[in-house]
């Protein structure tokens, strides 16, 4: 598609109307409620968007599913739990390796990551239950490999056969008494998204391990980074941030994760929040247990960096602190500004698109702005109606029958290691201060007035939206990747980076300008047509005159 | 520090625990073949996570649009069947992207449920859910049966269950090519196109996971096979599968039902493979075979014997699909290489019986694992080491570990592009192993080589 035809001038609800055209009327209905024009500025109510509903069948889906969300995004990270898929044998090979998370074992060597385990399910273990099998497979995992902990995830026929796969791991885990072992529901037909799954992980993971290790932890500063995964190295750049500024990370939920780590989280005395979607109970849950008050952060973006950390030495508010950390911006920064200025005639006033997740749709749009690029429509795979309204409509969220099958769990004051990480008079004087605790937004309160969001993007809109629209650039999964490419249009991947990254952080937003200046200044989008098809017409003029 | 760090050397026979599997399920096979029909969207009756995954995979490997839709299975339809999913489905498919075929495949939800596919094609085409002259075919794809190939396998025996025999034999041969890339799909119809023999061609992904970037989306490429020649295939002189285990189900099926003769060869990677192919090709069809073929074969031939002082003895590991580890094996036996452990994930007694017949009388042992793992492999090459691995990019962690090179070949390959649209069957094919198995193993001398021994000239 050559840049020249681009169409300006639609209005939103036009693109909107042809986006709906072809839909059955059933299904043109609901999706009317998914696809908001964002007025979110000026209207005193914002408007609501539909969002966490059933996927439409035969609607071609950028979502996965419940075990993708549990065993692929929240455990795949971690390195010395040894994750053991129980069913046939697709799962696990699918969920082997292929998010890019990135690990560091030097401390102990201990890494599984690389390994995929699975009870490789036959038919006769449908048909007669495959709870001994599990259980063997259980043991022989631990005789070749004498793990810390030991992960059982269900697939689809699993749950539908009936397999006990949490007595056979409390069974095993009594057996061996130095191997935690623990089981998730989390088959695939579950809940509407991965979303499902991320809370079935977080919640086994605070049920099973957190508050395991009571030895105290050293640092001055201890914090946790909950819903960062490391894909592409974000979390070693945030992770050296951290360290440079004297911020001592006792746990990331679950970017190159340990079993200590998740273990000893109680020992930090704030909770910083990246992925609103993927984690935000589990810090209501730190903090009804334990007391760890939490906030939102954001890494993706210099600026959004900058003040995250600034937020974060605001909360400890200790002098040294806020010293070390605007020390740490003031000698970061000039890198960044220099790589920003590099790119800037490049990217400037070009637009972009982003359809990811359940918070990189919202993250990365910092990250484009300091590029000068504008987004023109946005919008979440997973996310709940709280990632795009903000959390005060958490209240008025109605469980469903699939929200029902997933467990909440009822946490309380741990009597023994709850511990106010303030005085009420110190919270309060931060918040009259205008610090926000327990605060996200959401992601429509930033975008544009008349831009459009989009819950649950399916590929025949993002062919059409990019079409009429014609962004520079178009940001969603690897499923996408191609169909997008083939319209003339750069697609960037944000769940797996492409094979780029780290973008988080200071070093990450430098890695970022420079991608995405290579892929809208490409020469390969101008090659779409061959000369003679630019000018199908002969005519009288030839190359010698 | 290595990658794999825990795989110890000490083998122990594991019963329950499969680690580092050489295969992965049904459906992604039945998705691959789908995509080689024209016009025609992959469905899959389940729930989305599995749909999303075998795009996924599929798109790593092909790098190419997968477009594929599901049932999107909820707890509801997992209770109660996915009856009502699959014809709502079917509705918004033909009413949003209008392909001339759906080709469904179950999942293991589905068939644990045990929807009937067939009924719930009838009750959608009933109630005015399938337009005037659209096709649904659906195949039984459950994951805790076989592997990949089995999958595949299935769908292109229910592409071959389309056939309308009239009674008037045509002149074509049907070729049933196995799962092979887009590519090799295409290096087959130019060879049989050299000998002369119009054939039918299916499942054929050539022009379909190869397309041309042109700055337009077709959900539905040019390429595949249409639903009119598969139809016609139940007339054809003969058919040849290629492959056991990918093609021979769909071709005994036609020889049954249809009385189209059918031979199971192999896949025609490497020398012999070829040979044969193109030797049981010109019978059925009962045409000569042009110079120009033999011309290719002795190009070939000229390289094993420029190239075997190379390739004399050196050791390989090699796993994946059992049809291409067959032919593979043959090959670099008859390079007088040895192909000293081989394992495939995908279950089949004949596949071990195979290997050691190709490797008998060799001077070297094999070990041969069907239902076996990578994990298993590695241990075999702790053991006693090897000189090249050939297999999917999941071996790029022994590679590395091991430092031995690593030629990818197989299914999937994510780290490397230009399968799509290089050939490894045929001669020319053959052509192609060979530059890249030599240019790993002297890429490897090179490097390793003292100073002293650093040759310009080999």
């Amino acid at each position: 598609m050559a840049k020249t035809k681009k169409v300006v001038q639609l209005m939103p609800t036009d693109i909107k109307e042809e986006l709906l055209k072809k839909y059955p009327p059933k299904v043109a209905r609901k999706r009317a409620k998914q696809i908001l024009i964002n007025e979110a500025t000026e209207a005193e109510a914002p408007p609501e968007i539909l969002a966490n509903v059933r996927t439409i069948p035969g609607i071609i889906t950028m979502r996965g599913c419940t075990y993708a969300g549990c065993k692929g995004v929240i455990m795949g990270p971690t390195r010395d739990i040894l994750n053991i898929t129980h069913g046939p044998i697709g799962c696990g090979f699918y969920s082997w390796l292929t998010r890019r998370n990135q690990t560091d074992a030097s401390s102990d060597g201990v890494n599984y990551m690389p390994y995929c385990f699975s009870t490789d399910m036959q038919d006769q273990d449908i048909i007669f239950g495959g709870e001994k099998k599990l259980a063997a497979a259980i043991q022989e995992a631990y005789d070749i490999f004498h793990p810390k902990g030991i992960c059982v995830f269900a697939t689809c026929p699993v749950g539908l056969i009936g397999d006990d796969i949490h007595a056979v791991s409390r069974k095993m885990k009594e057996k061996f008494g130095d191997c935690n072992v623990f089981a998730f529901s989390c088959e695939g037909y579950k809940g509407v998204s991965q979303s499902a799954g991320h809370h079935i992980a977080n919640n086994q993971v605070f049920t099973n391990l957190v508050g395991e290790n009571e030895e105290p932890k050293e640092g001055k500063y201890k914090i946790n980074l909950l819903g960062e995964y490391n894909i592409g190295g974000d979390g070693f750049e945030i992770d050296r941030i951290f360290k440079k500024c004297g911020i001592t990370n006792i746990s990331t939920f679950s970017g190159n994760s340990t079993y200590d780590q998740f273990a000893s989280a109680q020992h930090a005395d704030l909770d910083c929040v990246m992925c609103h979607r993927s984690i935000n109970y589990v810090a209501d849950m730190l903090e009804t247990k334990y007391g760890i008050p939490w906030i939102k952060v954001n890494f993706i973006g210099s600026k959004s960096t900058a003040k995250s950390l600034r937020k974060i030495a605001e909360y400890f508010g200790d002098q040294e602190l806020i010293d070390r950390v605007e020390a740490v911006i003031a000698e970061e920064m000039p890198e960044v500004e220099a790589a920003r200025a590099k790119v800037l005639p490049h990217t400037e006033g070009k637009t972009a698109m982003l359809f990811v997740g359940g918070s990189r749709a919202h993250h990365y749009q910092d990250l484009f702005a300091e590029m000068g690029m504008k987004t023109l429509s946005a919008g979440y795979e997973f996310a709940h109606r709280d990632d795009y309204e903000g959390r005060q409509v958490i209240p008025e969220l109605k469980p469903d029958a699939d929200s029902r099958n997933i467990e909440e769990i009822e946490v309380e004051a741990d009597e023994k290691l709850y511990n106010p990480r303030k005085t009420a008079d110190e919270f309060k004087a931060l918040e009259e201060a205008g610090f926000e605790f327990k605060h996200y937004e959401g992601m429509n309160d930033q975008m544009d007035k008349g831009t459009l969001i989009i819950d649950d993007l399916n590929q025949y809109e993002a062919d059409k939206l990019v079409e009429l629209l014609k962004p520079d650039i178009f940001c969603a999964g690897i499923k996408e990747k191609f169909s997008i490419q083939k319209l003339g249009v750069p697609m960037k991947q944000l769940h797996s980076y492409d094979s780029g990254g780290p973008y988080a952080g200071f070093k990450g937003a430098i890695n970022f300008y420079k991608e995405i200046d290579r892929l809208v200044s490409s020469k390969v989008w101008s090659y779409m047509k061959a000369p003679w098809q630019e000018s199908p017409e002969l005519t009288a003029t030839f190359v010698w005159e | 520090m290595a990658l794999l760090k825990h795989t110890p050397v000490e083998i122990k026979e594991r019963k329950a625990l499969t680690v580092n599997p050489a295969k992965t399920c049904q459906p992604i096979g039945a998705m691959y073949a789908s995509l080689g029909i024209h016009g025609c969207l992959p469905h899959s009756h389940g729930s989305q996570g599995c749909c999303a995954y075998h795009r996924s995979a599929l798109t790593r490997h092909y790098k190419e649009p997968i477009s594929a839709a599901t049932s999107s299975f909820t707890e509801g339809a997992s209770v109660f069947g996915g009856h009502a999913n699959l014809i709502q489905a079917i509705d918004n498919i033909f009413t949003v992207y209008d392909p001339e075929v759906i080709a469904v495949h179950t999942t293991c939800l589905s068939e644990t449920i045990g929807d009937d596919l067939n009924q719930i094609f009838d009750k959608a085409r009933k109630s005015g859910k399938v337009p005037e002259g659209k096709t649904c075919l659906g195949a039984p794809t459950p994951s805790y049966v076989g592997s990949h190939v089995t999958g595949f396998s299935n769908m292109v025996k229910a592409m071959a269950q389309l056939a309308e025999p009239s009674g008037k034999k045509t002149h074509k041969v049907n070729v049933i090519p196995g799962w092979v890339e887009p590519s090799d799909m295409g290096e087959i119809k130019r060879l049989c196109a050299m000998v002369g023999v119009d054939i039918t061609l299916f499942p054929d992904t050539d022009g379909v996971l190869n397309a041309p970037l042109t700055g337009e989306y077709k959900m539905f490429p040019d390429g595949g096979v249409t639903i009119k020649e598969l139809k016609k295939t139940g007339d054809a002189l003969g058919t040849l599968a290629l492959g056991e285990w990918c093609s021979a189900d769909a071709a005994r099926w036609l020889d049954a039902k249809c009385k189209v003769p059918c031979t199971v060869l192999d896949m025609p990677f490497g020398l012999a493979a070829t040979d044969r192919f193109i030797d049981v090709l010109r019978t059925v069809a009962g045409v000569s075979v042009p110079d120009s073929v033999a011309f290719e074969r002795g190009q070939l031939v000229d390289m094993i014997s420029d190239m075997h002082q190379y390739f004399y003895g050196k050791r390989v590991a090699i796993w994946g699909d059992p049809d291409q580890l067959i032919s593979m094996c043959e090959f670099l036996v008859s390079l007088d290489m040895q192909p000293v452990y081989v394992v495939t994930g995908t279950p089949g007694k004949k596949f071990e019986a195979r290997i050691k017949e190709i490797c008998a009388d060799q001077p070297f042992e094999v070990k041969v694992k069907a239902k076996g793992d990578m994990f298993l492999m590695h241990q075999w090459i702790k053991n006693e080491p090897v000189d090249l691995l050939i297999g999917n990019t999941y071996g790029k962690y022994i590679s590395r570990d091991e430092d031995i090179p690593l030629l990818r070949w197989g299914f999937p390959i994510l780290d490397r592009q230009g399968h799509q649209y290089f050939p490894t069957v045929g001669y020319k094919g053959g052509l192609r192993l060979l530059e890249k198995i030599l240019g790993l193993l002297l890429d490897r001398k090179d490097r390793d080589d003292p100073e002293t021994t650093f040759e310009l000239v080999l």
